[in-house]
């Protein structure tokens, strides 16, 4: 029984509150704007080959947000999501992992699974959700996921897949594997009682989870004043009696060190870590919003000036290990790849009506067999009102 | 073989899945030590280790969420509900997260070795949260698979056949049995299939369809009938979703008559979805239109539950008057 904390808490005798405030949190950061590194910084494990990884992973990740916003707009898709401005914490977390680790995402962490190596004809076939697209064409477009990457099919109920990280890296602590799950969400989805749900569970049955809120200021319109009134998200980590840190998101070389440091610690002691990465979505919430509606322009602009893609090649640059050459040739390639990848997606075929059916349960039950036999005859009789699937019923 | 009761059965099932494999894990509120509240875990602890069989924080949506995850990381994971009327924080979980989890994928994550265990049902002055029977909102879910047993033998083999079945299952244990009901259930390893439904007893001149704890209550009912002459088939569900219609539609289709009878309420409970299917698959066999005996549309009452259960005698004259429609 957990008497402790009644005989051996500090004891006063005149009633007076405590606030989360009163516990001091602060907040990591390693390198500056200008591309400097931070004095007494610890440098993350960092060498030549990772840092121009991560940093060709932005540069396509920015890339990809802006040719798809612009796809949408010509209704060649039907949503999108970027992560424009944020795209140091989904980037960095996967560049402090390893390959085995499970990522499982909110919806705006498409940076991981680039970082992953999911090819740009995967993620068009999923976006386009043609017959190629690896989830049939059954969800949104930006719902991926992929089992020889080890990334979760994203699911748009938010928050879900916090207590589900606890339960996959249980398994995986329990099968002995050199792996951990980090497990990504928004301060928003923070309200959500999963998140409550999942914290708890992890750090009761000491499951090594690295629980990666990004506070990016915004869920949809709503700004995070509205959201919550303690001292941000990393409070409750501490809270849920959980190793918890707070770092700069715009930040990748901090974004990298506090991950490999989840990841040391959930491997050796077999339990989670809360890190709390403060950003801001300089982008819209989807291609159906319109921040301009509840923000201005002079807050976006005071953000722009702290963008984790400029703050890297900064770095990059003093480094030597880049320069404005290879900068210009590695957008022009992707802007180049991106066009001839979306041109080719759009005109592969839908999946095959069959794909309806499949996958309900691992095998089709006879009654909805029954229904799609049934499908398939009023398909064909009224042929032009399906036209995707008429010519191709067998 | 033994003479065991339901909850017996159901440990025995469990004992038999945590020896033959080590990646099979038990959990939920009042689990691990103590064995449940019901103590249909008792042992597996000690047997086992905490580490396959432990308590859990009280939250429903965690335990699921949890069990969804571990689930899809190829573990057997066997979650317990207290009670099924404590199961809706989870909704969410098992609805939009269980249920989808390899359709949303295309088949690239499942989540088919999770099986949910949670006591149902009334008839044990258990009051309106203690004692329902959610089924149907579950049956409306498609990628779940749901399962009720009525006796030791069909849990044990039905519990085998859930958690070893490559899909997500809800298993509804009827509590109202648990010690109540008593059989022979052989000591070794059997499963019974799923979304087969049983003929428990023939019979040529009217149908009789129930699920878990009902199945007696009919059965009841069925011998009062045979007192007055007539001579009822009795089917068993034990599978809700996907439910086993050609069965039913052929007993019905020989007797012409049908009677099904559930302990949730009437309007739109799992009764209502059988009596529409077999309306269409037998119209022409029906002598009489199909009777629905199931609960009242009320919440769960206490003081008056004899009176709001679908018993014995309710279901007796529901087959009188669809002899003599």
């Amino acid at each position: 029984m957990n008497t402790d904390v009644y005989s051996e808490s500090k004891v006063v005798h005149q009633p007076a509150f405590i606030d989360g405030h009163s516990v001091e949190i602060p907040i990591l950061k390693i390198l500056k704007q200008d591309g400097s590194i931070y004095e007494n910084a610890a440098m993350p494990n960092i060498d030549q080959a990772l840092a121009t990884k991560t940093y060709k992973t932005l540069a396509f990740h920015r890339v990809l947000d802006e040719r798809m916003v612009a796809a949408q707009r010509q209704g060649r898709i039907s949503f999108y999501m970027t992560a424009l401005g944020e795209e140091a914490a989904s980037v960095g977390g996967a560049a402090g992992l390893k390959d085995q680790d499970m990522i499982m995402a909110q919806y705006r962490e498409q940076g991981a699974l680039m970082f992953r190596g999911f090819s740009l004809e995967n993620f068009m076939n999923q976006m386009f959700s043609n017959e190629k697209d690896l989830g049939k064409g059954r969800q949104m477009p930006i719902h991926y996921g992929s089992r020889e990457l080890n990334y979760m099919t994203i699911s748009s109920p938010l928050g879900t897949q916090i207590p589900q990280a606890a339960g996959y890296a249980y398994g995986q602590k329990l099968q002995g594997l050199d792996a951990v799950t980090i497990c990504y969400f928004g301060e928003g989805a923070a309200s959500e009682g999963d998140f409550h749900a999942g914290l708890n569970m992890a750090a009761v049955h000491q499951a090594p989870v690295i629980f990666f809120c990004r506070n990016n200021g915004y869920a949809i319109s709503t700004p995070s004043e509205e959201q919550y009134v303690g001292n941000g998200i990393a409070s409750r980590g501490v809270g849920y009696g959980m190793k918890t840190i707070r770092i700069d998101g715009n930040d990748i070389l901090a974004v990298i060190a506090a991950v490999q440091l989840a990841r040391a610690y959930g491997i050796k002691e077999g339990k989670p870590v809360l890190i709390e990465a403060m950003s801001y979505r300089l982008g819209a919430h989807s291609t159906s919003d319109d921040p301009s509606g509840y923000r201005t322009r002079e807050e976006e602009a005071k953000w722009q000036e702290h963008d984790p893609i400029l703050r890297m090649k900064n770095w990059m640059l003093a480094q030597g290990w880049w320069d404005e050459a290879q900068e210009t040739a590695l957008f022009e390639k992707l802007r180049d790849e991106v066009l001839a990848a979306v041109k080719v997606a759009e005109k592969i075929d839908k999946p095959p009506v069959e794909d309806l059916i499949t996958d309900v349960y691992d095998q089709v039950p006879p009654l909805l067999q029954s229904q799609f036999d049934e499908l398939k005859e009023h398909i064909k009789k009224y042929p032009k009102a399906y036209p995707f699937s008429a010519g191709r019923i067998k | 073989m033994a003479q065991i009761n339901l909850l017996q059965a159901i440990n025995d099932a469990l004992d038999i899945v945590m020896a033959e494999n080590d990646r099979a894990v038990c959990f939920g509120e009042d689990v691990g030590h103590f064995g449940g509240v019901f103590r249909a875990t008792s042992g597996l602890q000690e047997k086992y280790g905490k580490s396959r069989c432990f308590n859990t924080p009280l939250v429903e949506q965690g335990v699921i969420g949890f069990a969804n995850g571990l689930a899809a990381q190829g573990s057997t994971a066997i979650a317990e509900i207290q009670f099924a009327d404590y199961i809706f924080p989870a909704f969410d979980q098992i609805v939009n997260e269980s249920a989808k989890f390899r359709y949303r994928s295309g088949n690239e994550f499942d989540v088919g070795k999770l099986t949910i265990r949670t006591p149902y049902g009334g008839g044990i002055a258990g009051g309106l949260y203690h004692s329902q029977s959610p089924e149907a909102y579950f049956a409306h879910t498609p990628g779940l698979k749901v399962v009720v047993p009525r006796n030791p033998y069909q849990a044990k083999g039905l519990l085998l056949a859930s958690i070893r079945d490559d899909n997500p299952v809800i298993f509804f244990e009827p509590k109202r049995l648990y010690r109540a009901s008593v059989g022979e259930v052989p000591e070794e390893d059997y499963e019974l299939p799923l979304g087969k439904a049983e003929v428990v007893q023939k019979g040529s001149d009217i149908t009789l369809l129930a699920w878990g704890a009902q199945v007696e209550i009919v059965e009841k009912a069925a011998a009062l009938a045979a007192s007055d002459g007539i001579s009822c088939e009795i089917i068993d569900l034990r599978t809700i979703l996907p439910w086993d219609i050609e069965t039913v539609a052929n007993s019905v289709t020989k007797t012409g008559r049908f009677v099904v009878s559930q302990e949730a309420p009437l309007t739109a409970g799992f009764a209502s979805e059988i009596a529409a299917t077999i309306q269409q698959a037998c119209f022409l066999h029906l002598e009489a239109p199909i009777a629905r005996v199931c609960g009242m549309d009320t919440p769960y009452p206490l003081a008056l539950e004899k009176e709001y259960a679908a018993d014995h005698l309710k279901i007796f004259e529901a087959i009188k008057t669809t002899m003599t429609y």
